[in-house]
This record gives C-alpha cells, structure tokens and sequence, in this order.
C-alpha cells in the first residue's frame, strides 16, 4: 500500500480512481440520496411547519391518532423481543452447529423477505378467518386473532423475524467457535458460554437487528393492512392511520402522523450512528478485539 | 455487563408492555359501522347526532366506532370475521354476499327498513376543471379525441358499477337499445381511462390531487366534497342527461349484534338515519335524503333534475352483477386498457 503511493506512477494510481473520478462518484450518490431520500422527507416535514404547530397539535391530541401510536408501540414493543429471542437461537444453531436441513432453515428464514407483504397478511386470515377451524374455536374462547391486536402483532412477528436473525448469522459464522469451546473446556456451563462470551461478541449486530427490526415493525402497512379490520382508534396502526387520514382529506393530519412515524426511524438511525461513532469499526463488522 | 443492560432493557420492556395495550376502557356500549370509502364524512357527523339522541331517549352512553375501506372489500372482511354490528355499505350485492356466506344477516334484509333499506341515495356526475376548458357536457363528450376520463375499477369498488350502469343508461337511451351502438360506446369510454384506481376515493385524489385526466366520473356526494374540501375555485360539477339512482344500502348484521347484546341499539342507529333530523344531515353532505321536506332547501337546491336510472332497468343486482361485472362478463369483454 505505502509502496504503491510512493511509486513515481504519474496521473493513474493501481488502487485509487483519478480525483474527478471519485468525486463524480460522490456527487452521483450525495444527488441521489437528496433525490429520493432528503426531498421527499423533507417535503414531508416541510408541509408540517407550513400548516403548523397548532395544526401538529391538534391531529396527536385527537384520541384516534394516540391510539394508533399507542397500538403501533406496543406492537413493536411485543414483536421485537420476541423476535430478538427468535433470532439469537436461530443465528445459533445455524452458526455454530452442523445439521442436516440446515440450509432449508436458513431459506425459511429468509421467506418473509420474499414473500409479498400482502400474502404475509393473508397467511393468517386463511388461517384464524371465520370460517376457518381454528378462529372461530379461538373467538369464542374470547381471543380474537384477526381484525384484532394479536393479528396484527402475528402478521408484525412475520414480516420482521428475518432481521435479528440475518444481522447475526453471518457474523457468528466468521467467528466460529473457538471462544465457546475454549470456554466449554475451561468449565463454563452452557449459559454462562452464551452471556460471558457469545453475546458479547455479538451484542453489536444484535443491537443493529433490533433497531432494524423495530424500524420495519413500527412501518409495516401491507400485511397489517389486512388483518386489521380498520378500525378506527381500535385496530389501526401508524401507518394504516397516516393512509385513512389521506384519504379523509386531512392531510395536513397525514403529514403530521407521517412526520412522527419517519421521526421515530430517523431516532433509529440516529441510535446506530452515534453507535457506530462511540465504537467504531467495532459495530461497523462485529469483530470483538 | 451486559447482562445487566440485558436485564434493564427487559425491565423496561414490561414497563412498556404494561402501559402499552391497557386502551382507556369505554363505559358503555360500543358498536361498530363497517361502511365504504365516501361515508367517512357523514357518519362522523352522524354517529354525534346518534349518541346524543339516543342519551336524550334513555339509552346509556354509546360510542359509534367506524371502519371505511373499498365496498367489496368491506364486505370480505366482515365474512372474514370482522364484527361489524351494522354495514353500511355501497351495494347490495356486497351485503348480500355477507348474508349468504354468513347468515348473520336475514336473507330478506332489504325488506327490513324503509325504501329498501338505502336512507339516501345519489347519483352519478361528473367532475371536470374549472371553467371546463373541454367543454364536457354530457356523456358523448367524454369520447372525445382529446379527453382523458378518471373513473375506478368496477370489479373493486361499487362506485364504479354505478358509473359503468350509468354511461350504459345514457347510451341506451341516446342509441335506442342498439346493442352493438352501446358496446361500441362504452369500449371507447374505457379506451379514454388511463388508469383504474381501486376505489372512489382513490379515483378522486387520483384526479385532483395528482391532477390526472379531464373528468371524473364520481358519486355526486364525492364530487360536492371535493369541491369543499379541495376547494371550489379547481373544479365544476357537470351534470349529465341521463345518470343512475344509486341506492347504498344498510343493514344490521344480526348475528354479531346478538352476540355482543347490541342489537337493540344497533337496530335504532340503522332506523334513525330515517328521521327528519338525520335527513337533513344527509342533504347536508350532499346524499339525496329519502324525505327532502325536512331538510335546508339550499341544500335540496343544489341537486340538479337527472333523468335517473334505477337498478331495476337492469334487471336489479342479481342479474346486473354476474352480467356485467362477472368474470367474463360485459365489462371483461369490452374493456381494452388505453394504449
């Protein structure tokens, strides 16, 4: 590396593009990201400071936009630690053992990520409908699935449960499991391997899958869309809100729904860059020193 | 160490948990309304007009919660198990649909309220640009060279049924029943779509948020709203010769309602749309109220004389649906996407 700078090659270096090069490089994704990410968003905040503070205020004091914010947390709040545990056992298994159908596995895993969103929703009307076996036994025990909150968490759960599980098992893979075994035979017992030596190698892209997977859990609106019902101030998520709103030529409420919900992923985004600030090359590939 | 933030994150977790789902409880009945997309207007206003009304009688607190979605699609979800008390919803082929796959309502539900069971109707016209620069009079100007029609999909949204029911209307009468004349007209209509929303409301912001298309072929309560809502100096409403008597009905659905002991209740939301107070509302927001003599006559003024078709012209719905819109069926064969 510091040979080839040294080197009297003149205009064109083996491992670095001419300067205009790279900066047409970086002038080609500052435009694209002002494009499609900085314009839209900011037209989005843009129409909540023109129609308002007052105008802010009084869509989030109306009963139905905090019970969507309400409903939306508590999903998330639900369906990423019960992905997080889904994740840390697959990433496991997948990573540290050898089995047969290990492959099948790790091609399930990814299904959410293939499937349409929609079908992910369907999936449980199909399932738990009303004229299916299961709904209606489950119904008139009191606990309603679909057009109800453990619909719309299941339908959550499915479409996010790939996150966790993908941040982690690439990176368990590279690690291997010298650390374990080396702990194993120094006479750690299985539970303290896993919080004394495998999860802190991991906890990074761990905590990476999670802020993901809580970004997409809040955001989800296809296949929530259909097992929710609509109702309003009952069933209706952030985003199914921000849609019923649009369509009720409030939108100035729209805005302001949409301007949350972008607000609380942009906290997300934050969360990893300061993340990745504090520690470094730490977080960015998950090797633990 | 982290083991510890391990331990708080799940403290805080349940902390969340626990304040999270705990929805502030209502005392009082509850009901709810499964309508379709151009309501959602009316029955906000409504619903407060019903809750007063029926304290004021003797009834306990009552809160009215609504779900609006694209007619067929409402109904789906309804049989799908949504527990709707009462629907309200744009065809009777969709609460027909409900009753037949469910039986939670009575085959003969359209017998069981007033004027088949529809407290108001509307009918179709259509929404051009202001001042109407081309000049969109009535139906054979919308196949005009240079005319671009925004109307949504009949085989999703009961809005577009009547605006297919109400081009083939005209085209009767203007053709005196020549039926190869009809099909040639309304295959060109639909050659002036550029796109077919899913739903009426979705046709609307299509046309005048996005700003697609020369008119809009609407529900005249949507077309009004529209006016109101997105501002009168954009657009005018254009009424044509000839149009449909669209006829959204309501009905209980019964099986739900025993189920969660509402339906008294929900039997005197449905019946109280009826009354004169109500009527106006409804002439209010721009639906053709059964009993006009109670409501504000500017409101009844608004609404131009329509040669107006019924249902019954063709057949009523049960004929009218399989032979237009089913698979295979008029519109399938007549309809060939703009180029």
């Amino acid at each position: 590396m510091a040979d080839q700078q040294t080197a009297p090659h003149r205009g064109r270096n083996a491992v670095s593009e001419p300067t205009f090069v790279r900066w047409l490089l970086i002038l080609i994704c500052a435009l694209f990201l002002a494009l499609f990410l900085v314009v839209p968003l900011g037209t989005v905040v843009g129409r909540v400071i023109m129609a308002g503070w007052g105008s802010f205020a009084e869509t989030l004091s109306e009963s139905d936009t905090q019970s969507a914010i309400r409903l939306t947390l508590a999903v998330a709040a639900l369906a990423v630690p019960f992905n997080l545990i889904f994740g840390i056992a697959a990433a496991w298994a997948i990573a540290k053992f050898e089995f047969k159908g290990k492959t099948f596995l790790t091609t399930l895993i990814d299904l959410p990520f293939s499937v349409s969103p929609v079908i992910s929703g369907l999936v449980y009307v199909l399932l738990f409908g009303a004229d299916t076996w299961l709904g209606p036994q489950l119904k008139a025990m009191g606990f309603p699935i679909i057009f109800a909150f453990p619909g719309i968490f299941l339908a959550t759960v499915f479409v996010t449960f790939p996150f966790i599980a993908r941040e982690l098992i690439p990176l368990m893979q590279a690690q291997g499991t010298a650390d374990e075994e080396a702990a194993i035979s120094l006479g750690a017992s299985g539970w303290q391997t896993f919080f004394r030596v495998t999860l802190p190698n991991i906890k990074w892209a761990l905590l990476y899958g999670v802020l993901l997977c809580n970004a997409r859990a809040m955001g989800e609106f296809g296949a929530v869309s259909v097992v929710s019902g609509h109702v309003r101030g009952k069933t209706e998520t952030m985003p199914l809100h921000i849609e019923a709103l649009y369509n009720d030529y409030a939108t100035d409420g729209a805005f302001a729904v949409a301007s949350l919900l972008a607000a609380l992923a942009l906290v997300t985004l934050i969360l990893r860059t300061l993340l990745e600030m504090k520690f470094g090359a730490e977080v960015g590939n998950g090797q633990h020193k | 160490m982290v083991l510890r933030s391990f331990k708080a994150g799940l403290v805080a977790l349940s902390l969340v948990l626990a304040a999270g789902p705990s929805l502030p409880a209502f005392a009082g009945q509850e009901i709810l309304n499964v309508s379709y997309d151009p309501t959602r207007e009316l029955y906000k206003q409504y619903n407060a007009l019903f809750a007063k009304h029926w304290k004021e009688t003797g009834g306990e607190a009552i809160k009215i919660n609504q779900s609006h979605g694209g007619s067929g699609k409402q109904a789906r979800s309804v049989i799908d198990g949504l527990e709707a008390d009462v629907v309200t919803l744009a065809l009777e082929a969709d609460i027909d649909a409900i009753a037949e796959k469910t039986k939670k309502i009575p085959a003969d539900w359209k017998t069981l309220l007033p004027s088949n069971s529809s407290p108001y109707t509307s009918t179709i016209v259509f929404l051009v640009r202001k001042g109407n620069p081309k000049g969109i009079k009535d139906w054979n100007d919308l196949i005009k060279d240079d005319v671009q029609v925004i109307t949504p999909n009949p085989k999703t949204s009961g809005g577009a049924r009547w605006n297919f029911l109400a081009a083939w209307a005209w085209a009767k009468k203007t053709y005196g029943g020549d039926d190869a004349k009809i099909r040639d007209y309304i295959t060109k209509l639909f050659q002036h779509v550029p796109v077919l929303d899913t739903g009426a409301r979705g046709a609307t912001q299509t046309f005048a948020e996005r700003g697609l298309g020369d008119v809009l072929i609407a529900w005249e309560n949507e077309a009004y709203l529209a006016l109101d809502e997105l501002g009168a100096g954009n657009f005018d409403i254009i009424s044509p010769s000839v149009s449909v008597k669209a006829e959204p009905p309501v009905a209980l659905v019964k099986g739900n309602s025993d189920a969660h002991g509402t339906t008294k209740v929900a039997q005197a939301y449905l019946e109280y749309l009826y009354s004169p107070e109500a009527q106006k509302l409804i002439a209010k927001n721009y639906y053709r109220p059964n009993d006009p003599s109670k409501a504000d006559p500017a409101d009844i003024a608004r609404f131009a004389k329509i040669d107006l078709a019924t249902i019954e012209d063709f057949g009523g719905w049960k004929k009218a649906q399989p032979e237009f819109f089913g698979d295979g069926g008029i519109f399938d064969q007549l309809y060939k996407p703009a180029k």
